[in-house]
C-alpha cells in the first residue's frame, strides 16, 4: 500500500496558498478536542502559540514568501523538547510550570520550516520507561485499542500521530524511545545516527545515547522532517561536523543491488506473529531487487545488560542538577543538604528513583569497573559486531519490539520485564547508529508491528531507500477508532 | 571478572543518601528487590572477560570542541531568574550551607 503523507501535501497545499495554516491547524485542534479525552496524548496543548505560527506562515505565503518545506504542519512536541515560555515538564513533578528561557535548536529549525506547534506530549518521566505509564500526569493509551500501552517513552508523540492529531511528531530515542512506540501505534518512527541531530534543548537523560527524531505515518514524511532538523549545531558539541544525509531526494532510488541481512538475534526473541511479519518485509526487500541473507551478530544480546548499566549511570549524573536551586520544584528545609534531599524525594517519581540509585550504583568506589567500565567494553564488542555485519549487509532487518502492544498495568510491578521490552531497539543506542521503524501489518490480536531496519553510521539514505520498499509492501492496517482518529 | 555479592539494603541506603533521595522503609525494601533483580541480569556482562578490550564512552569519535572566546549574547537574566524557586539581589536564595545557624 502506499501511505499518505500528510504533512508534505498539507506543506505543498498551504505554500500554494490553496489551504491557510490556520484553518488546517483549527481542523486539527478540533480532531484533539474530540479524541484527547480517551487517549491523553498531550501534557499541554499550545493552541495560542500554534495560532501565532499558523497566522505567520500564512502572512508570509499572503506576502509572496515560502514559509518552507513544512508550512503549516502541525507537529507534536515530546515534553523534553525546550519551548521557550511554553512549560516543558519532562512528565514530572520536579519540572511542573517550569518554563525555559529558550527553544531547542529542533524546535526554532521545525519553525523555520513553517511547522505549526500543537502541543507537548506525554512521556514517561524524564523518558525513562517503555510504556508512557511512569508519566507523573497519567498513563497515554494506544488509539487502536485503549486498554493497551501506546509504548514509550514517546508514547504520546506516537499516539498523537496515530489518532490523527499531528502528522509530525518529535520524539527522542535514548533505548527505542521512538522506535518502539512507533512500532506499538502503527505509525514510522526514526532514531537518527548520534550527532546528526542537535541535541541543544533536549532535557538530557543519557547523553551518550539520546537523539531526537521524527513520528510520521509515512516514511517519506519522516525523510521531510529529518532534513529539516538535521544538520550541524555549533550549541551541541557531540554535533558531528560531517555532512548529514539528505535522505528525501533519495526515497524513489528502489534496492536494487542492496543487501539486507535479516538480524537473527532480534527475531529469536519475538514472538510468531511478529516474526512472520519480518521474514514478510524480507520477501518484499527480495521481490524488490534486494539480496536478502541471514545475519547473526552475537553481541547483540548483552545489549540490554549493558543498557542498563550505561543509561542509569549517565542519568544519575544528568538528574544531579534537579537540586531546587535553579529552577522547578524546591521543597523548603533548614539545611541546603535536606532541601536537594526533600525536593528530588517528593519531585522524582519511582522509576526516575530507581535509575538514579542504579546508576550511582554502578558508578560508586567498588563497582565501577565491575559494571560500568565492563558495560562500555561491551559496547565497543557490540560496535564491532555491527561492522562485521555491515561488511556483508548495507541494512539490517528485524523486529522492533518482541510483541504488539501490551495491557496497561501489565509491566509495571516488574522493571527488568518492562526493560526486555527495549531488547530489540537498545543495540542502535550503544553503537550510534540510525534506525527506523515502519508499520507492517499486524499481529494476530489485530495490533500494529512494526518492522526495524538498522544501518551503520550515517546510513541513512540507505535506510530510507529501503524503508520506503517495507512500506510500499506492508499489509494495511484497520485505522484507530477513537473518537477523532481520522487521519486528514 | 568476579561478580559482586548480591546488593544489600545497606547498599541501597548508602546509594539513596549519595543520591540526595530519602527513602521509606518499605522503598528500601521494594528498591532493593527490584535493583538486585536488574543487577543479576547484568551478571552476564560483569562476569564476562574482555580485558584488553577499550571501553567505548562515546559510539562516534568526537575530539574535544572549541570555540572562539567572543562575548555573544546569552540568556536573559530576569527570563532566568523567574524560573527559579526563590531569588534575591538578582541571585538564586538558598537556604542555609554551612555550620549552625547563627
Amino acid at each position: 500500500m502506499t501511505s499518505p503523507t500528510p504533512a508534505a501535501d498539507l506543506a505543498h497545499t498551504v505554500r500554494s496558498g490553496a489551504r491557510a495554516a490556520l484553518e488546517v491547524l483549527e481542523e486539527h485542534l478540533a480532531t484533539i478536542g474530540a479524541g484527547e479525552p480517551s487517549i491523553h496524548a498531550f501534557n499541554r496543548v499550545t493552541a495560542d502559540e500554534g495560532r501565532l505560527q499558523a497566522r505567520a506562515v500564512d502572512r508570509t505565503v499572503a506576502e509572496g514568501g515560502d514559509p518552507g518545506p513544512l508550512a503549516g504542519v502541525p507537529v507534536a512536541l515530546k515534553d523534553n523538547l525546550c519551548t521557550r515560555g511554553v512549560p516543558t515538564t519532562c512528565s514530572s513533578r520536579i519540572l511542573e510550570g517550569w518554563c525555559p528561557p529558550y527553544d531547542a535548536t529542533v524546535v526554532s529549525r521545525l519553525a523555520r520550516a513553517g511547522a505549526v506547534m500543537v502541543g507537548k506530549t506525554n512521556m514517561d518521566e524524564f523518558a525513562m520507561g517503555s510504556s508512557t505509564e511512569a508519566s507523573a500526569f497519567g498513563p497515554t493509551r494506544n488509539p487502536h485499542d485503549t486498554g493497551r500501552v501506546p509504548g514509550g517513552s514517546s508514547g504520546g508523540s506516537a499516539a498523537a500521530v496515530a489518532a490523527g492529531f499531528a502528522p509530525v511528531a518529535l520524539g527522542s530515542d535514548t533505548g527505542g524511545s521512538i522506535r518502539q512506540p512507533a512500532a506499538l501505534c502503527g505509525v514510522v518512527g526514526m532514531k537518527p545516527t548520534y550527532g546528526t541531530v542537535s541535541r541543544y534543548g533536549l532535557v538530557a537523560f543519557a547523553s551518550s545515547l539520546d537523539q531526537i527524531g521524527p513520528l510520521t505515518t509515512s516514511v517519506a514524511d519522516a525523510a521531510l522532517v529529518f532534513d529539516v532538523i538535521g544538520g550541524h549545531d555549533p550549541a551541541d558539541s557531540t554535533s558531528l561536523h560531517r555532512p548529514t544525509p539528505r535522505v528525501l531526494s533519495v526515497l524513489d532510488d528502489g534496492v536494487a543491488g542492496l543487501t539486507v541481512g535479516v538480524l537473527t538475534e532480534l527475531l529469536d526473541g519475538a514472538a510468531p506473529d511478529v516474526a512472520a511479519r519480518v521474514h514478510q518485509a524480507a520477501e518484499a526487500c527480495a521481490g524488490a531487487g534486494a539480496r536478502v541473507t541471514e545475519v547473526s551478530v552475537p553481541e547483540v544480546s548483552l545489549g540490554l545488560s549493558a543498557y542498563y548499566l550505561i543509561a542509569p549511570g549517565e542519568a544519575s549524573s544528568n538528574l544531579a542538577r534537579y537540586d531546587g536551586v535553579r529552577y522547578g520544584l524546591r521543597v523548603d528545609a533548614e539545611d541546603v543538604v535536606a532541601m536537594n534531599t526533600a525536593t528530588r524525594s517528593a519531585g522524582f517519581g519511582a522509576e526516575v528513583k530507581r535509575r538514579i540509585m542504579l546508576g550511582t550504583y554502578v558508578l560508586s568506589a567498588g563497582y565501577m569497573d565491575a559494571y560500568y567500565n565492563q558495560a562500555l567494553r561491551v559496547r565497543t564488542r557490540i560496535i564491532e559486531g555491527f561492522d562485521a555485519a555491515y561488511r556483508q549487509c548495507d541494512v539490517l532487518l528485524g523486529p522492533t519490539t518482541p510483541t504488539t502492544a501490551f495491557p496497561l498495568g501489565e509491566k509495571t510491578g516488574d522493571p527488568l520485564t518492562m526493560y526486555l521490552s527495549d531488547v530489540c531497539t537498545i543495540p542502535s543506542n550503544l553503537a550510534g547508529h540510525p534506525a527506523i521503524s515502519v508499520p507492517f501489518g499486524s499481529g494476530d490480536d489485530g495490533l500494529p508491528v512494526g518492522v526495524q531496519l538498522l544501518g551503520p553510521a550515517l546510513s541513512e539514505s540507505t535506510l530510507f531507500k529501503v524503508a520506503a520498499v517495507v512500506e510500499a509492501a506492508a499489509p494495511e492496517v484497520s485505522p484507530p477508532t477513537v473518537a477523532g482518529g481520522v487521519r486528514s | 571478572m568476579a561478580t559482586p555479592g548480591r546488593l544489600t539494603r545497606e547498599e541501597v541506603a548508602h546509594v539513596a543518601a549519595l543520591a540526595r533521595l530519602e527513602l521509606t522503609e518499605e522503598e528500601l525494601d521494594l528498591y532493593t528487590g527490584q535493583l538486585a533483580q536488574v543487577l543479576e541480569h547484568a551478571a552476564d556482562v560483569a562476569s564476562l572477560d574482555l580485558a584488553g578490550v577499550i571501553p567505548t564512552a562515546h559510539a562516534l569519535a568526537v575530539t574535544n570542541v572549541l570555540r572562539p572566546d567572543e562575548i555573544r549574547p546569552v540568556l536573559d537574566r530576569d527570563e532566568v531568574l523567574s524560573q527559579a524557586p526563590s531569588v534575591e539581589d538578582h541571585r538564586f536564595r538558598v537556604p542555609r550551607i554551612l555550620g549552625d545557624a547563627p
